[in-house]
């Protein structure tokens, strides 16, 4: 009771602070979304000039061609992918940064990890361009140590879309993870020890469970946006890169048909959202 | 059950000598203290007998079996924490279950020795909490219950009773106390509080900058300190310097003290006698002397503080500043300012050599 209003008049006296993030979030994503929204229930766009009337249609679309389907489920299938090979390759780095790195060597491996973050989407889209076609650094680099001849092409293919994807979002799952075992007490890790636990038993059963919250939000973090990606995709990807995400944006910059990019995009936040809520409980249960 | 072998261990961390040259032997079934200030490496000591960290040199043998290549996990130690570690992440029944759980035993007979164990510590009822929900004594009393419930061979503790008041402090020395003595087990306890090492434990091993200053059972290193350092930390003493006499030292002005029978140091080298405060009776100047009591001191008294049972006199003679604690028996006092004659007995005075 006393509780309940302590942190009643606690948040009245944060409502000043909270109220320009609030007003920002309203005018940023709020009008721009209802707007998107308004748009999917459109037969044209009203910008255009030419007459327009409201119809279901941009919804009945993606249920009438399958096409629509298999691209979301390969961009479905895709997320998943992308976000496993985050989690494995992100989280023994996590690790190693948080357990096993102290001092300086760790501000320099940290710093290595963030810099994805900081250089632009696209210069590092294109980097990659550079190292895996044929001929490309990769591709030179392997042929010169090894004793045979080696094509490697792996520019415009699935296996180049995931590399870029997973270089793109693996910071997200270190950061994650990083922030949740660095929380975790050695000593937990020392006690787990002395009662006859091996170093693995003790990830398995005392580490992984204790960093679960951070390996849930590195997921999210990574899963969502990937699934909507167009980026990487087209320039990684070349033909073997249309994906649900590259079909939204061509609506929106290449057809112009700005009503059904929205309505597409919004049964793509539905699906999202509907998965988040179905896995949510399985895990928390896990964390 | 074993006793561990501590021979010569030493462990630096860059120029810091942690431990210097320490050698120590644990009893099978006893309860040993190891004391010291902070910093003295108590805690770096026990490591290495847990396996967390490995000496640069030395030996170190659990039950006769040298275990310098022996990982933690199969030492067969249990250890308790300063801040419990216990895993969140489970309830206290699994965190009492996980020695047993790795070790793959089955689940019923996990479930009766968890039981056995949250019994032995009063805890029976609690297995379905989560640590968060418990008190500091009861999370100390899971953290016991899951350090033994695997039958080590040597319990380690790192001044566990650290993060709790006094009062309870008090039950869980008793507490614990009894439980070493029904499972009989081997048990090394870190502790800076000199009080506990003196109630608790069989021997005690006195830690001073990574070297054992001196080393037996409580009533020894407090009658017989061989170190200044033993003897004010280990208890309260009054220091006297002076030129050692053979069974005694001669004070700067002149004064002699007699030190117990057994005091052999060569005349003349630099020594020091130690005296603890309750041995020292005080009077005015009309006391009555005992005919043992044959070392006398005059001076005044400059301070005294009242604690109920007892009275400690600050006394000041010659430019030195003397502590006596009297047992309130009567009601006579002495007040501030007051002439006094101190008188002891040589059996009560310790000589010690110069370091
Ligand atoms: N891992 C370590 N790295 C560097 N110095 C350490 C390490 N562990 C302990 N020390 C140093 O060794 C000395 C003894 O420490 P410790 O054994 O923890 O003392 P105590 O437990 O008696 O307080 C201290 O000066 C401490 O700073
Ligand atoms: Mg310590």
């Amino acid at each position: 009771m006393a509780a309940a209003t302590a942190s009643r008049s606690g948040l009245r006296s944060a409502l000043p602070l909270l109220a320009p993030a609030y007003l920002w979030l309203t005018v940023a994503i709020f009008l721009p979304l209802s707007a998107m929204v308004f748009f999917s229930f459109m037969t044209e766009l009203p910008l255009s000039g030419k007459p327009w009337a409201f119809t279901l249609g941009n919804y009945a679309a993606f249920f009438s061609q399958s096409l629509y389907l298999t691209l979301l489920l390969a961009s479905l299938r895709l997320g998943l992918e992308v976000t496993l090979w985050c989690i494995v390759i992100g989280y023994p780095a996590a690790y190693v940064l948080a357990k096993v790195l102290k001092g300086r060597s760790r501000e320099a491996i940290f710093l290595l990890v963030i810099l994805p973050f900081w250089s632009n989407g696209l210069v590092r889209i294109f980097s990659w361009a550079m190292v895996l076609r044929e001929g490309g650094i990769l591709d030179t680099a392997l042929n010169a140590v090894l004793p045979f001849k080696i094509n490697i092409d792996l520019m415009y293919s699935y296996p180049a879309v995931i590399i870029g994807l997973v270089h793109s979002y693996v910071p997200y799952m270190v950061l994650t993870c990083y922030l949740t075992l660095q929380a975790i007490d050695d000593s937990l890790i020392e006690a787990g020890r002395s009662l006859g636990a091996s170093r693995l038993q003790v990830l398995k059963r005392v580490i992984i469970p204790l960093s679960m919250p951070g390996l849930v939000a590195g997921a999210a973090l990574i899963f969502v946006p990937v699934v909507g990606s167009f980026m990487e995709p087209r320039i990684l990807g070349g033909r073997t890169g249309t994906f649900y995400g590259t079909v939204i944006e061509d609506q929106f910059v290449a057809v112009f048909n700005w009503p059904l990019g929205a309505a597409l995009s919004f049964i793509l936040l539905a699906v999202v959202l509907v998965i988040l809520a179905a896995a949510s409980p399985v895990l928390k249960r896990a964390a | 059950m074993a006793g561990v072998q501590v021979s010569n261990v030493s462990r630096s961390f860059g120029a810091h000598k942690a431990l210097d040259d320490v050698s120590i032997d644990f009893a099978d079934g006893g309860f040993y203290a190891l004391l010291g200030p902070s910093g003295s490496g108590k805690t770096t000591l026990l490591r290495q007998i847990a396996g967390f960290d490995f000496p640069d040199s030395g030996r170190i043998a659990i039950g006769g079996e040298s275990v310098e290549r022996v990982p933690v996990e199969k030492r067969r130690i249990g250890m308790v924490f300063q801040n419990y570690a216990l895993f969140p992440n489970m309830s206290v029944a699994d965190n009492v279950a996980f020695g047993l759980s790795v070790r793959g035993e089955a689940k019923a007979v996990i479930a009766a020795e968890v039981q056995a164990a949250l019994d032995l510590v009063q805890l029976g009822k609690l297995g379905g909490r989560r640590p968060h929900q418990l008190s500091g004594g009861q999370r100390q009393r899971v953290a016991l219950a899951r350090a033994i419930v695997t039958k080590p061979r040597v319990l380690l503790l790192d001044e566990p009773l650290g993060a709790l008041d006094k009062a309870l402090r008090v039950d869980m020395q008793i507490e614990l106390k009894r439980i070493q003595r029904e499972i009989g087990i081997t048990t090394i306890f870190v502790t800076h509080d000199q009080e506990e090492a003196l109630t608790m434990s069989d021997r005690i091993g006195i830690l001073r900058d990574g070297r054992l200053v001196q080393e037996g059972p409580p009533e020894e290193i407090y009658d017989r300190p061989k170190s200044e350092f033993a003897a004010t930390f280990l208890g309260d003493a009054n220091i006297f310097r002076g030129d050692s006499t053979g069974n005694g030292i001669r004070l700067a002005d002149g004064t002699a003290i007699a030190a117990g029978a057994g005091a052999t140091l060569a005349a003349g080298a630099k020594a020091s006698c130690a005296v603890r405060p309750e041995r020292i009776r005080i009077a005015t100047d009309a006391g009555v002397s005992n005919a043992t009591d044959t070392n006398v001191l005059k001076g005044q008294v400059s301070k005294r503080i009242f604690a109920g049972n007892n009275s400690t006199y600050f006394v000041d003679r010659a430019g030195q500043t003397l502590k006596v604690i009297v047992q309130n028996t009567g009601i006579e006092r002495l007040s501030e300012g007051q002439d006094v004659v101190l008188r002891w007995s040589p059996e009560s005075t310790v000589l010690i050599a110069a370091s």
